[in-house]
């Protein structure tokens, strides 16, 4: 976890008293409905259907117990008694009083977080793997990186009103756990043959209307040009990007107007200004942004490998979660374990106080006070002796928070949809719900072996449907919710190899109560051309195409296909 | 008249701002008193403007670039830069490529939706004037200035980042 130094502590508090006389002067008055607007989305409040949402950043998806506990307190204190994990590594509270967020926003500052941009058309919080720092399979570690961009990001004087949100994600390891691939820019940190950190760098990658795979404009940025090339590509398109049409206003769209090339090479025209400027970085940044950074202090673990062999053998159901939930670790005698916050029956991604005070317990006791969430919507412990995993596993199976499903179908990304949402077109929730429900059978589930399934209640894609290995999203149709499924998403390059590709629709969209029906379809198909379990649905849909599948979920609702146009 | 700051003061605004007509016309100019013309206007009647022996000033619409008047730097006491509405933000890039790159150092004037929350920002892109929409609470917006003390990045009002000051001043605590 990054300790504010000072400043950053006296920023946070800054903001904090701004945002405090921005709302006094709204509710007095002085301050038009128009201009508070952009100003409160600037610190995570919206207003939607029911009341304000509330959007914390919870930056690059660290916490600390204490920041849960505060977490819990705010839920408490100022909302129903639960917040939602987003898929951007935020949290999200749907019922606080305008008049109290100036409040809870302090109550944040004393935990050393913010909602600081988590919305409006400014750089967003910045992503990154959920497992940064201690994945076995990691070559840079991002979390440096991840607190540079945002130090750099928060109040850039230039870059406050783009034309459209703008992410960042950065991966630092061989597989893409950040979707770096579907961002507005994805860093993939990486080492040139001497060791030293770089970046290659996509630009225009990103999910909504029209969902985009990223271009790489460079394949190796040394570390020290990471801020000037960011000025650089940013400047591009706060000058270029379009502002006359939402829907065409991301950076995506200026990459795929320009082309890639010629995107490319106005922003190294740009940066030929900036590069080796006084925005170019220096070892003693690094150096003090990594002394920052709490680390925890390992410990051999002798015995370890084989008594946690013992007990796997013994018992078959850790066994399962062990499988699914359990994350190797490079520190020997460690591993990262998930929380799974998606138990049927419970809007994926929510948590409430209670149990966040329980999570917070837990891991004080069990990884060194520090968590992380994840854009799953889940929580992770990165840190956990392998010795006391079955001990964790124990502990969180009455709380709910076992649910061996990470990486299979019902571990589902859900957007809050149309119970909460005003954009939606339709309902998220209740479809997860009755799709858990339809798949609770665990030796089912494992047999179906790894899926991703994403939901979204509408096409800004806040359920990221379109990476879903099953994606569904939620459309219109003359006042009615109907539900349209793509399949073939993939969110990123995976231990298979596969990068990051689209789903594309199947066919005319469903009603909410078949949806169930239809992706048993989906899954029988898979079972039936599958090689062997080692063949993910993923790898099938990308052997066989879409038409076996289509043929078997739409043969017996032709009815449906007839109302329905695609 | 908008509330015209400079350099943190409120001060009485000796300009005047010209606009094209609606129809894209032209406006004419009398022959007297410091005016600030569209950059059309300029681009048309340069010699004319010139010649008139009073300061000149220009202004960029958004969509119109610190390159468009690079050249002609040299003649203009003020370059205003307008801001349509306030969610438009290429006046902040125009501000710094104007200051950084082409090394203007006479009088930027932010115009347009000029509002009290942006004047920060919009300084540290390098405008030194503001004209406050009319609406504003002219008598608080200084405070506007001092609501934050310290920044991470490069700026006009701050060439040298935090990162590089933090290191040169000793190791963090
Ligand atoms: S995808 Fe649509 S419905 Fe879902 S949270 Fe985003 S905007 Fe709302």
């Amino acid at each position: 976890m990054y300790v504010y130094d000072e400043i950053d502590q006296r920023l946070v508090d800054e903001r904090v008293a701004q945002f405090r006389d921005q709302t006094r002067r709204f509710l007095a008055g002085t301050l038009s409905e128009d201009e508070f607007r952009a100003l409160r989305l600037r610190n995570g409040l919206y207003i939607q259907r029911h009341a304000p949402m509330l959007r914390v950043a919870i930056p690059y998806g660290l916490l600390t117990s204490a920041q849960l506990r505060k977490l819990a307190h705010i839920a408490r204190t100022y909302d129903r008694g639960y917040g939602h994990m987003s898929t951007r590594q935020n949290i999200q509270y749907n019922w606080p009083r305008l008049e109290e967020v100036p409040q809870i926003l302090a109550e944040l500052a004393s935990v050393q977080m913010h909602a600081i941009q988590t919305s409006g058309n400014c750089v967003r919080n910045t992503t990154t793997d959920q497992f940064a720092g201690v994945a076995d399979d990691e070559i840079v570690d991002p979390l440096v990186w991840c607190e540079m961009i945002r130090q750099w990001s928060t109040f850039h004087p230039e870059f406050t009103w783009l034309p459209r949100k703008f992410k960042i994600a950065v991966n630092g390891s061989r597989a893409d756990r950040a979707a770096v691939e579907v961002h507005d820019i994805g860093l993939h940190a990486m080492r040139a043959d001497n060791g030293a950190v770089g970046f290659k760098v996509l630009v225009g990658g990103g999910l909504g209307r029209t969902p985009v795979i990223g271009h790489v404009i460079r394949e190796f940025l040394p570390w020290q040009h990471l801020l000037t090339y960011l000025d650089a590509i940013l400047r591009v398109y706060n000058r270029f990007g379009r502002r006359d049409n939402i829907h065409k206003a991301r950076i995506k769209i200026l990459v795929k107007e320009y082309g890639p090339e010629r995107f490319r090479e106005e922003v190294e025209a740009e940066w030929a200004h900036l590069k080796d400027g006084p925005a170019t970085l220096i070892p003693e940044e690094i150096r003090r942004l990594e002394s920052r950074f709490t680390r925890p202090q390992y410990l051999q673990q002798p015995g370890a490998e084989a008594a946690l062999e013992r007990q796997l053998a013994a018992d078959r159901a850790f066994a399962k979660w062990h499988q699914r939930n359990v994350f190797p670790h490079k520190q020997p005698g460690y591993a990262a374990v998930t929380l799974s916050l998606k138990r049927t029956g419970v809007p994926p991604g929510d948590i409430t106080a209670g149990e966040m005070d329980a999570v917070a317990e837990l891991a004080d006791h069990y990884s060194f006070g520090e968590l992380r969430v994840t854009h799953e919507q889940n929580l992770v412990f990165a840190d956990v002796r392998k010795a006391d995993l079955h001990a964790l596993w124990r502990t969180l199976r009455p709380l709910g928070f076992a649910t061996p499903n990470i990486g299979l179908l019902t571990n589902i990304i859900c957007c809050p949809g149309g119970d909460f949402c005003s954009l939606a077109n339709a309902k998220s929730i209740p479809v997860a719900a009755a799709i858990q429900q339809r798949f609770d059978d665990l030796d089912y589930l494992f047999d179906i072996g790894e899926l991703d399934l994403n939901i979204s209640g509408c096409i800004n894609s806040c359920g990221h449907h379109h990476v879903g290995h099953i994606g569904i999203l939620g459309v219109d149709k003359n006042g009615e919710e109907w539900y349209q499924v793509e399949i073939g998403g993939n969110q990123g390059r995976t231990g298979h190899g596969v990068g990051a590709s689209l789903g594309k629709v199947i066919g005319p969209s469903f009603a909410r109560a078949e949806v169930p029906d239809v992706i048993e379809r989906l899954i029988g198909c898979y079972l039936e051309y599958r090689d062997s379990e080692a063949e993910r649905f993923i790898d099938v849909v990308h052997r066989i195409g879409h038409d076996p599948f289509k043929k078997s979920v739409y043969a017996s609702v032709a009815k449906v296909a007839a109302a329905e146009p695609a | 008249m908008a509330t015209l700051i400079k350099k943190r003061r409120f001060v009485a605004d000796s300009w005047q701002l010209l606009e094209c007509a609606a129809d894209g016309a032209l406006p004419e100019v009398t022959d007297t008193g410091a005016v600030i013309v569209p950059l059309a206007l300029w681009r048309a009647r340069r010699d004319a403007l010139l010649a008139r022996g009073h300061a000149i000033g220009v202004w960029l619409d958004s969509g119109e670039s610190a390159e468009d008047i690079a050249a002609d730097l040299n003649h203009f006491a003020v370059v205003a830069v307008s801001f349509p509405t306030l969610s438009d933000g290429r006046g902040y890039s125009t501000a710094r490529l104007l200051r950084e790159r082409h090394g203007f150092t006479g009088e930027l004037r932010a115009i347009g939706e000029v509002r009290r929350d942006q004047l920060l920002f919009l300084e540290r892109c390098g405008f030194d004037a503001f004209a406050l929409r009319d609406d504003q609470d002219a008598e608080h917006a200084l405070e506007a200035f001092e609501e934050f003390s310290e920044a991470y990045q490069v700026s006009v009002t701050q060439p040298v980042p935090l990162f590089r000051r933090r290191a040169s001043s000793g190791p963090a605590a």
